[in-house]
């Protein structure tokens, strides 16, 4: 049955179809390869949701070593879900790579661009899947060596220069992943996360435990992009292809909330983590610095990218910000927003894409008036930015209702006045851009841009349409999330 | 279709403006106010609408008394203000004002909490559109201020909405109360869009920026909106009265100095919302119907006054009282709509004005708000004067400016001459309006004690102004509103007027001053830590960036530790 092998699919498929693409000269090939690859993940990635779903968490075991021997793939509810955030998005997003692409990479490169991609798809469902450690870390390079590379091929100049730092910076926080998974590997003398986590009983309070949590805790942070640990992000995200952008802001750092989750809840567990450590306010001041610092930064930048890029970091800071309420409502809360944010950061940067795609700039001065001309790329701007600000009717608004409830159930009034004074920030930065793009006169540059080609404004809508559909129908990623979040805190068994 | 708020027929088939062209657009733009009108004519009594989100079940069409008279005043102000904006050609606009409306509708429907926080920031977002629209850097700057701080009116409804759930379990919209924190936090989000003193200023500094039909629009919804909320919220709510009181009075003193014509109306606006605020406050069903019935008849004839200063500022291209004058020969029509909207809200006897506002002044009176009663009189001759007289005075009379230009165009007249027969006929006939209020009616406006108080106070006003125009003392302005004021009350004589004007004047500007230079201050800092060459805001040396890392893990590696 083609059913039980679908773990091993989810990873195997882009990894095939990676070296599949390698094999061709011409992009449109490529193209094609990596669209079927995208499609046939979404469906593994679905079924697997099904299954979990329907029959609870699935263990399978690669090659058919038994864990804790062999590496297990372990689905559940969670990382089900993050899957299928990730294929989502990775299936989306390739009608509209195609033109994008043309027009942004070298005609010799593409076909290497969409090999890339599908490697960097390939390492961040392999994260999400995977119940072992070592395992993950090996994923975790795939995806980071093949966004170093993605991120490398912007047009931009500077983008070279994103690339290097993002490298070292994923090179530091790869390492001190791994010293943390050696440390637990030496207490406990196993890479499976469950044993771990059943192994780790009665010496959490060790100093090499302890040590490794601390390593994990940075390391994945760095992943994240955790205020004050960011700094790689916004010129990574401003200067990489459009289409790399709009992916990688979506996936790359839910992925890594995912694994910290799972570090923290499965395998370290509520207690350690909670109860003994003040993580809770760790988090919680760090959030708050994203929320409020990288908001502020956003409003004075003039290119559109990069705003987007500070606002991501604002908007990691509301997921961290429910893993320091760590309430069951919290925690949903920052749960739904990995999808929520997703979907929201993922249109706003396609829809910028596009712009670039007829006006060849993102900087402020050049979007005078852009809405006349592109009024449908410019009105799922608008809307996703909606979203961003939390108006109720778009995804944004569920985040922060939960976020607020989650706070509310400590007693933490002040935190919910923060929350909601967080988002006046982005009324600002959303607002100045919206400004600029509608109600300004046409400016040269301008002029004779029309709306994209249908390849690229379909993906974009429809990626808008579903920050509105979930905003009012939550059944699918609140519920999911709130499971997710009640198997988390009821220690991940 | 009982279950769909005449809201959503607005906001719904707003989404479809832009896909039509030319007449059908048009046709269709004045088709959806009709057609909201009729189906909210027919809706019984009751709540409909349910559903569940979020796990609270949501009440999205209360029809009662209340929230059916405020239902069709918005609807018939959606169909004048369609009609007067039919000659604008830009789709943004168009779409974004019936947004507006509808959300402005479909809160006035709002069964429960969330849905009116939902429709509140639809309106908060919707209407920055008429601002923004204008396209100069001024009103680009006031509608960001308006847009922050109508987002913080509807985050505040947020927070207050949230807490009450949480606390009470309930998100119901029904009486609130001062005593619980959700129903501090409820109220004040509810006084930033009424517009409270101190809380008023987003009102008089965007509606003036706004585009010549966008004021219309704004005048109408946003702080009407509030006012319906206040009235099902915090009716008999002590103090209100005070609130609507100092409401009535101070904008009448900006207004007396403001030049902009546009502007003197967005005060006059506050003024004549402390009006119904003092109508909420006391609470009685005959002040509640005051204020159900004034509101009605003020969203017409501020937007006949809105209209006809459009139409200048339309024809004109300015709307300063000193750039003006003379305008009666080229703009006959306009004038004569200017004029009776400014007898309407003077509150001239046979016009809407008088049949309303009584309703307010005698339950103040009946219920011993004696000194409220006196402030709503002295405001009462201080609309008159800035409204009333200066508007129409100094836009189309007053000295011949030579101006000379097309009367208004024909949907902009046509919106006016519709305005301006509710305005008569509802003064003649206040019976039409009386049986539609929230409460049973028994009373009669045209007492002989009423008409001559009110007469009394209108001619004096009137007697002074031409007394003071033949001696040629009219232009320093002061002089004549010293004169209301002096009418008014006796007692206080003029020199003590000035100069609690001059103080008040000195305290405002040096207050103002004084937090601006804090502001820029704060915001000098903030752009040279967060702007493009901020701190925060560089490219990072690579060094640097793995110094930060690292000096988190020695943080981290610590607190754990201890």
């Amino acid at each position: 049955m083609i059913s039980e092998h679908l773990p091993a699919l989810q990873v195997v498929i882009p990894l095939l179809g990676a070296v599949l693409c390698a094999c061709f000269k011409r992009g449109v090939a490529a193209w094609f390869v990596a669209c079927v690859a995208s499609v046939a993940v979404l469906i593994v990635s679905v079924g697997l949701l099904a299954q979990v779903y329907d029959g609870g968490t699935i263990s399978y075991a690669l090659g058919g070593w038994r864990p804790p021997f062999g590496i297990e793939y372990r689905i559940d509810i969670f990382n089900a879900y993050v899957l299928v955030l990730v294929s989502v998005i990775g299936a989306v997003i390739m009608p509209y790579a195609k033109r994008s692409v043309e027009q942004e990479i070298p005609a010799d490169r593409q076909a290497w661009f969409y090999s890339i991609y599908l490697l960097c798809l390939c390492g961040l469902l392999g994260i999400a899947i995977t119940g072992d450690a070592f395992n993950a870390f090996v994923f975790m390079e795939i995806s980071s060596l093949a966004t170093y590379a993605l991120i490398a091929m912007g047009r931009d100049r500077r983008a070279l220069l994103a690339a290097y730092q993002y490298l070292i910076m994923g090179t530091i926080g790869a390492t001190f992943y791994v010293i943390g998974v050696g440390l637990l590997y030496s207490m406990t003398g196993t890479l499976n996360l469950v044993d771990m986590a059943n192994r780790l009983a009665g010496i959490e309070e060790s100093r090499a435990v302890l040590a490794a949590l601390a390593f994990l805790t940075v390391g994945i942070s760095l992943k994240l992009a955790l205020f004050p640990l960011h700094v790689w992000l916004p010129n990574a995200y401003a200067y990489a292809p459009s289409m790399a952008t709009a992916f990688l802001s979506a996936t790359a750092t839910k992925v890594a909330v995912y694994l910290l989750l799972r570090y923290f809840f499965t395998v370290f567990g509520v207690s350690v983590v909670y109860a003994d450590l003040p993580i809770s306010w760790i988090f919680l001041v760090l959030s708050l610095a994203a929320m409020f610092g990288a908001s502020v930064v956003a409003v004075f930048q003039n290119n559109i990218k990069r705003m987007l890029a500070y606002s991501s970091v604002g908007q990691i800071g509301y997921i961290t910000l429910g893993i320091g309420i760590a309430n069951e409502t919290g925690l949903t809360g920052g749960i739904v927003h990995l999808f929520n944010h997703a979907v929201t950061k993922a249109t706003l940067f396609m829809a910028v894409g596009a712009i670039f795609f007829r006006i060849g700039s993102v900087r402020i001065e050049d979007l005078g008036g852009v809405g006349k001309q592109m009024p449908w790329t410019a009105g799922a701007f608008v809307i996703a930015g909606f979203s961003l600000l939390g108006i109720p009717g778009t995804v944004g608004f569920i985040t922060k209702w939960y976020l607020g409830l989650g706070a509310a159930e400590d007693g933490w009034w002040w935190l919910v006045i923060l929350i909601v004074l967080s988002s006046m920030l982005s009324v600002v930065y959303i607002g100045r851009f919206v400004e600029v793009m509608w109600f300004r006169d046409v400016v040269p540059a301008a002029r004779r841009a029309k709306e994209p080609p249908l390849s690229m404004l379909l993906p974009t809508l429809l990626l808008t349409g579903a920050t509105i559909f979930f905003g009012f129908d939550t059944r699918l990623t609140e519920g999911v999330a709130e499971l997710a979040a009640q198997w988390l805190l009821s220690g991940a068994r | 279709m009982t279950d769909v708020s005449p809201g959503l027929i607005l906001l719904l088939g707003a989404l479809l403006v832009p896909l039509l062209r030319g007449r059908a657009r048009s046709i269709y733009m004045l088709a959806l106010p009709v057609l909201a009108f009729v189906h909210l004519a027919a809706l019984p009594y009751g709540s409909f609408g349910a559903f569940e989100f979020l796990d609270m079940n949501l009440v999205t069409l209360r029809v009662d008394r209340l929230s059916s008279i405020f239902g069709y005043i918005f609807l018939i102000a959606a169909l004048v203000s369609v009609i007067y904006s039919l000659h604008v050609r830009d789709v943004v606009q168009q779409t974004a004002s019936l947004i507006y409306a509808g959300s402005a509708v479909g809160a006035v429907f709002a069964g429960d909490l969330v849905t009116l926080f939902v429709f509140w920031e639809g309106t908060a977002i919707a209407s920055v559109v008429l601002i923004w629209a204008r396209g100069t850097e001024a009103s680009y700057r006031a509608g960001m201020r308006y847009l922050i701080i109508q987002v913080l009116s509807g985050l505040l409804l947020f927070f207050g909405v949230l807490l009450n759930y949480r606390v009470a379990g309930s998100i119901s919209f029904d009486a609130l109360n001062l005593e619980t924190q959700a129903g501090l936090l409820i109220f004040l989000a509810f006084g930033i869009k009424c517009a409270f003193p101190l809380l008023h200023n987003w009102l008089e500094d965007a509606y003036p920026e706004a585009t010549v039909t966008g004021t219309v629009w704004l005048s109408a919804f946003t702080t009407k909106l509030a006012v319906y909320s206040l009235a099902r919220g915090y009716a008999g709510t002590e103090i209100l009265v005070p609130i609507g009181a100092a409401m009535t009075a101070f904008p009448i003193f900006y207004a007396v100095i403001e030049n902009d014509l546009r502007r003197v109306l967005a005060y006059s606006l506050n003024n004549q919302l402390g009006f119904m605020v003092v109508g909420i406050g006391i609470g009685t069903e005959l002040s509640l119907n005051g204020t159900a019935a004034h509101a009605f008849c003020h969203i017409l004839y501020k937007a006949l006054l809105f209209m006809s200063m459009g139409a200048v500022l339309y024809r004109v291209g300015t709307v300063k009282g000193s750039e003006l004058g003379g305008l009666y020969k080229s703009m006959p029509w306009t004038t004569v709509f200017c004029i009776i909207g400014a007898a309407s809200i003077s509150a001239f006897p046979l016009f809407s004005g008088f049949i309303s506002k009584s309703l307010i002044l005698s339950a103040a009176m009946k219920e011993g708000y004696f000194w409220t009663w006196i402030v709503l009189l002295f405001a009462s001759a201080g609309v008159f004067h800035h409204s009333g007289i200066k508007i129409p005075y100094f836009a189309f009379f007053a000295h011949d400016s030579g101006k000379r230009c097309e009367e208004a165009p024909l949907n902009m007249l046509v919106a006016m001459a519709i305005a301006a027969a509710f305005c008569i006929g509802l003064g003649i006939m206040p019976g039409l309006l009386y049986s539609h209020l929230p409460f049973p009616v028994d009373y009669h406006p045209y007492s002989v004690e009423h008409v001559v108080t009110q007469l009394q106070l209108l001619m004096f006003s009137a007697l002074a102004f031409t007394v003071l125009m033949r001696t040629g003392l009219y232009p320093p302005e002061l002089k004549s509103v010293n004169l209301d004021f002096d009418w008014t009350y006796r007692r206080l004589g003029k020199s003590v007027l000035q100069s609690l004007m001059s103080f008040g004047q000195q305290i405002d500007s040096r207050g103002t001053a004084t937090l601006t230079r804090t502001v820029k201050a704060f915001l000098s800092r903030l752009y040279r830590h967060h702007g493009p060459q901020g701190v925060l805001a560089r490219s990072w040396p690579t060094g640097s960036m793995a110094f930060w890392t690292t000096l988190l893990l020695g943080a981290c590696l610590i607190v754990y530790y201890f």
